[in-house]
């Protein structure tokens, strides 16, 4: 168990007012480990929040270098950051919100061969990825290893995310099955993205992982919520594990993990 | 006859939709970016030409959206 310095009571002060965090829920976010699959929209904010809220270890992996289009929504990259790795320019802003915070980076694209490995030292994981093949294989690795997670994506003015929690909740294969044909997917220069949703949406994932890590209200699984933020219209969709999933169901044809090469979804350039 | 698509109550004044029909009549315009639940359950993509619906019906169309790191 941590003891809180006066400093750090003071700093977390908001959140130890909170009858649902407490002094208890901020020791609790001290100890956790949360490793973010992406510095981009969804990452960047998610992990701006997860720092300032004290959580002890946050990973971030990327292979990124940042460019002058990400900065309209990647927050935690700043202009002198332009050719940086994402991975350095992230970690460099989350370090000075927060010193109590370790940050791991990894500068490397994730694969069938590295993932499992690497989210097995975490307790949750932020997905913040653009391409289906690897949301899959988030999905695939983090069902397998037993560790929650968080999916996200956003596409023009829409966000979607849900809350997978292993062995209990509808996986990210029950409702999608299996990635998109990639001539189906919008292209680079079609897409396009408000900066603003990805904040939301990835503010949703950082709120899901608090929660998670002081076991606080209900998260979001079992249900998939979307916005429209054009219209300002939230829904969630109820879901419920399916029998015939075919990873977390009754007979699995997903047994292992495979790298699917692909064109990243279309974001490339938009989002 | 009256179903629930996305939460919204539609009247269909033909008979014999399926799935395939009601995603033209919804004007989706990518059907291969939409997983579609019906009462509860996904349906895999080559049913829904086959798959037709019925009074007080409750489809979803979840749409695939990537997004975030790039």
């Amino acid at each position: 168990m941590i003891n809180l310095t006066d400093n750090q009571l003071d700093r977390y002060s908001r959140h130890i007012l909170l009858q649902e965090v407490g002094v208890e829920g901020q020791e609790m976010l001290l100890g956790g480990k949360i490793l973010i699959i992406g510095a981009g929209g969804l990452g960047a904010p998610a992990a701006v929040y997860l720092a300032a809220a004290g959580v002890g270890t946050i990973g971030i992996v990327d292979n990124d270098h940042v460019e002058i289009s990400n900065l309209q929504r990647q927050i935690t990259h700043f202009t002198k950051d332009i050719n940086a790795a994402k991975v350095d320019s992230a970690a460099e802003k989350m370090r000075a919100i927060n010193p109590d915070v370790k940050v791991n980076t990894y500068q490397q694209y994730i694969n069938a061969g590295n993932i499992r490995e690497l989210i097995r030292e975490y307790d949750f994981v932020i997905d913040g990825v653009d391409n289906f093949p690897t949301k899959f294989l988030i999905n695939d690795a983090c069902v397998m290893e037993g560790i929650p997670f968080s999916h996200g994506g956003i596409l023009r003015f829409d966000g979607q995310t849900m809350t997978v929690v292993p062995g209990k909740s509808a996986c990210y294969r029950c409702s999608f099955r299996q990635p998109p044909p990639p001539n189906a997917v919008p292209t680079c220069s079609q897409a396009g993205v408000l900066g603003a949703v990805a904040g939301m949406l990835g503010t949703i994932q950082a709120t899901e992982a608090l929660k998670y890590l002081t076991k606080t209200g209900e998260l979001l699984t079992d249900s998939l919520l979307t916005f429209d933020a054009k219209k300002m219209n939230f829904r969630k969709i109820n879901l419920k594990r399916q029998d015939n999933c075919p990873l977390c169901g009754g007979k699995p044809s997903v047994t292992e993990l495979i790298d699917a090469p692909q064109a990243a979804c279309g974001l490339k350039t938009a989002q | 006859m009256q179903i629930t698509v996305n939460g919204e109550i539609e009247q269909l004044n033909d008979t014999g939709v399926t799935i395939s029909r009601l995603l033209e009549i919804k004007q989706v315009e990518s059907p291969d970016m939409v997983s579609v639940q019906h009462n509860g359950v996904f349906i895999d993509r080559e049913h829904y030409p086959t798959t037709i619906l019925a009074a007080n019906d409750e489809l979803d169309f979840l749409y695939f959206m990537g997004g975030g790191a790039k």
